[in-house]
């Protein structure tokens, strides 16, 4: 009874560790722009996408550095995610402040089109892409520098934009029936790829009958730590403080000198890198397709809601209490607990698969809502809408 | 907006536009269907079935500003209602009279649920009243809190996984992820060989949704609705709650998803939880905004655009088709937020907005002085 007392705490716990990891970044964005990024999940994607690429390059390298890719793993997720997190604010949402549900679209845009590039990337399709940015920046900026850029800009943009687009679409096709296969093979395509943990992440630590797998406690471990360095970095340093004050207030922060566009940026950034770290511990688990970010999207939103925005304890207390609960729920041992109580056991024994206990947990989170609308802890202050 | 003109003027503009509806309408089934192969006939019947849920979202996002990224539900759960009664049509004499895809996973017995969609009527008014009633209790425990913006959009995207999850889990209620098809009959005739009379029939009930949608919108509730979308708190201080009219216009916008979701299943022959799908849902946002949300015609035309764009761009190049749909979400945001009925305002003499601003930095007066601090 002990032990399976402790299983399932353990599950729930490492569920709601994954949940929380995921939903780091995201909380972050919104509590400071009240911005949902549905391409969250994505970039999530891409960070897992990153270490089976690391995992690769590793594998041409001598044997016992193979053993600790995951580290440099980590490292290149984040920048990875928090490299296309920056674009994707200075291209797209910079522009959407203060329209939240525009941005939402606008996201979702961008999560269709990072899923459609993963499958169908390959060398032809990036030459494209490079191609592209050389000739549209780069003709931006050349005429950037003109005294009357503001007057001709729509102009400019209207005829570099089309002629851009042609010129990379021709040298691609060009390449593609040059060299065929070797330029139009797609790197991932449409299959799941597999990240082989490491040797010492393989495996379990016993207790009793069941074994703590060694790969969900390190993602345990990751998690406290992006947590603990999250919290430092809040508290501690001047671009936290920066943070947490445009978090409170915008305007007054604006007018005090703090420069919230690039705290905007930086703070996207930051999200999205930890959105990347969160792509790298979800690779452990299972293999990793274009669609992966989707599995975790909806259930990361539902802890930013449940927790609120106003604190960071909110989203981990959120977190791992969905994990618990969507755990006890799915596993049926709160049908085996009930079991004396013959309909409330059949009630439970209903919902206890792992998509059917969703079912259940939105329910919970609805009733929830009835009492704290705003979340466990909901924003404070003459900013709130009412 | 609120125009003002006189009554008898307004009764011959309705007149007018009552007419134009209609003619489109005889166009729709007497000439085009010379003009098309049958193909693309019936793919314009599926599109115009899914206008229908696409005015709507209109409705409620458009109007209201709501944006609901969960009537994918409705839409499913109206073509589910419809296909539980054309999967019970049985003929009498046959020996097993359970649909085929029950005894595969061994049930014996009807569901009891399933016993009342024997009777035609029942189906057509549970189409009507479930999906009413499921939005509007949803609506009624969300607004009610104040839920809204973009807690309000992720709940409803919530929704969609749960109910997604609950039809996909079910395999001796619905038939899990296949889902219900292979229809016979209905009403006693063949089905396949009725398509035409179901192209009619969904152009009618169109065309009785953009009524009910012009009603709506025109008149008092009309205001009310934009008032919410453009400053709720402003509303709420000068005495309404906002609560009653989000609910009804919820309720309402699911049971023209449902109806919709029924004409769509009954020219596919086929629903599937697929519909519930997190992506289908937001899809049907993003036909409203390319056409032009917070306009009737628009949610029309952009549902008829978009997605033959997408059958003829999905036919020639499969893969090129989520990088455009992923493109039009970026421009419509960006570049065109009134969709391509706004284009026409660049034939017409701009027209100064006679609304409110929500937000002091959308008011003119106030950009003009900003990038002008001199005057």
């Amino acid at each position: 009874m002990l032990s399976g007392l402790l299983e399932s705490i353990f599950n729930g716990v490492s569920i709601g560790s994954v949940l929380l990891i995921s939903a780091l970044g995201l909380a972050i964005v919104f509590g400071l722009m009240g911005v949902i990024n549905l391409a969250h999940g994505e970039l999530m994607m891409l960070g897992a996408y990153t270490t089976f690429v690391v995992q690769n390059i590793f594998k041409t390298l001598p044997a016992p550095l193979f053993e600790f890719y995951i580290f440099f793993a980590l490292i290149a997720a984040f920048i990875v995610a928090a490299a296309v997190g920056l674009v994707l604010e200075r291209g797209v949402i910079r522009f959407l402040y203060g329209r939240p549900l525009e941005t939402l679209l606008a996201t979702w845009g961008v999560s269709l089109i990072l899923q459609q590039l993963v499958r169908s990337i390959s060398l032809g399709l990036s030459i494209a892409i490079a191609t592209f940015s050389l000739l549209f920046f780069g003709g931006m900026w050349l005429i950037k520098r003109r005294p009357d850029f503001d007057r001709i800009r729509n102009g400019t943009i209207a005829i570099i934009l089309p002629l851009s687009i042609a010129i990379s679409a021709a040298v691609s096709i060009f390449l593609a029936q040059t060299y065929g296969l070797t330029i139009t093979k797609p790197w991932f395509g449409a299959q799941n790829v597999d990240v082989t943990a490491p040797e010492w992440l393989r495996g379990g630590f016993p207790i009793g009958d069941f074994q703590l797998p060694y790969s969900r406690l390190f993602i345990m471990a990751i998690t406290v730590i992006c947590l603990v360095g999250i919290y430092l970095f809040l508290q501690q340093t001047n671009w936290g403080l920066r943070i947490r004050a445009v978090t409170q207030n915008r305007q007054m922060s604006a007018c005090l000198g703090i420069p919230t566009a690039q705290v905007d940026a930086f703070t996207f950034a930051l999200g999205s890198g930890l959105a990347g770290v969160a792509g790298c511990a979800i690779s452990l688990l299972g293999s990793v397709g274009p669609n992966t970010g989707q599995n975790y999207v909806v259930d990361t939103f539902m802890v930013v809601v449940v927790g609120g925005v106003g604190k960071l304890a909110g989203t981990i207390i959120a977190a791992l209490s969905i994990g618990t609960a969507s755990y006890l729920i799915g596993s049926g041992n709160l049908a085996t607990i009930f079991a004396p109580i013959q309909p409330v056991a059949d009630f439970f024994t209903f919902f206890a698969t792992t998509s059917m206990a969703k079912v259940m947990v939105f329910a919970l989170i609805i009733t929830f809502l009835q009492v704290r609308p705003g979340g466990i802890f909901p924003q404070k202050g003459r900013n709130v809408e009412l | 907006m609120i125009t003002l003109v006189p009554k008898k003027k307004r009764d011959n503009r309705l007149l007018i536009e009552a007419g134009i509806v209609v003619t489109i309408a005889l166009i729709l089934i007497l000439i085009i269907p010379w003009l098309l192969t049958d193909f693309r006939l019936s793919l314009l019947g599926r599109f115009l079935a899914l206008s229908i849920a696409a005015l709507g979202i209109d409705l409620i996002w458009g109007y209201t500003g709501l944006l609901s990224m969960g009537h994918g539900v409705f839409f499913a759960l109206g073509g589910y209602l419809l296909a539980m009664y054309l999967k019970l049509q049985i003929p009498k004499d046959a020996a097993n009279q359970l649909p085929e895809f029950m005894n595969l996973y061994g049930v014996t017995e009807l569901p009891s649920f399933w016993q009342p969609f024997h009777d035609f009527n029942f189906t057509l008014l549970a189409i009507l009243l479930i999906p009413t009633i499921i939005g509007g209790l949803l609506g009624y425990l969300v607004f009610r809190n104040r839920i809204r913006g973009v807690y309000f959009s992720i709940l409803t995207q919530a929704a969609t996984v749960v109910f997604f999850n609950f039809f996909n889990g079910q395999q001796k209620l619905f038939n899990g992820t296949n889902g219900l098809t292979d229809f016979k009959t209905i009403l006693g005739a063949d089905i396949s060989t009725y398509q035409f009379t179901f192209y009619i029939l969904t152009i009618i009930a169109l065309m009785f949704a953009y009524a009910l949608c012009r009603w709506l919108t025109s008149g008092r509730f009309g205001n009310l609705l934009v008032a919410i979308r453009d400053d709720e708190n402003r509303l709420r201080f000068s005495g309404y709650n906002p609560t009653g009219f989000k609910v009804v216009v919820f309720a309402v916008s699911a049971a023209l998803a449902a109806i919709g979701g029924a004409f769509y299943t009954i020219q596919t022959g086929r629903v599937s939880p697929q519909l519930m799908d997190i992506g289908f849902s937001i899809e049907m946002v993003i036909w409203v905004a390319a056409g032009g949300r917070g306009t009737l015609v628009g949610a029309i035309l952009g549902t008829l655009l978009v997605n033959f764009a997408k059958s003829l761009l999905s036919e020639q190049f499969p893969e090129v088709w989520l990088f455009f749909q992923g493109a039009l979400f970026l421009i419509v945001v960006t570049v065109l937020p009134d969709g391509v009925v706004g284009l026409r305002k660049l034939f017409y003499r701009r027209q100064q907005p006679i609304s409110t601003y929500p937000n002091i930095d959308l008011d003119p007066e106030v950009q003009s002085e900003r990038e002008h601090p001199s005057n």
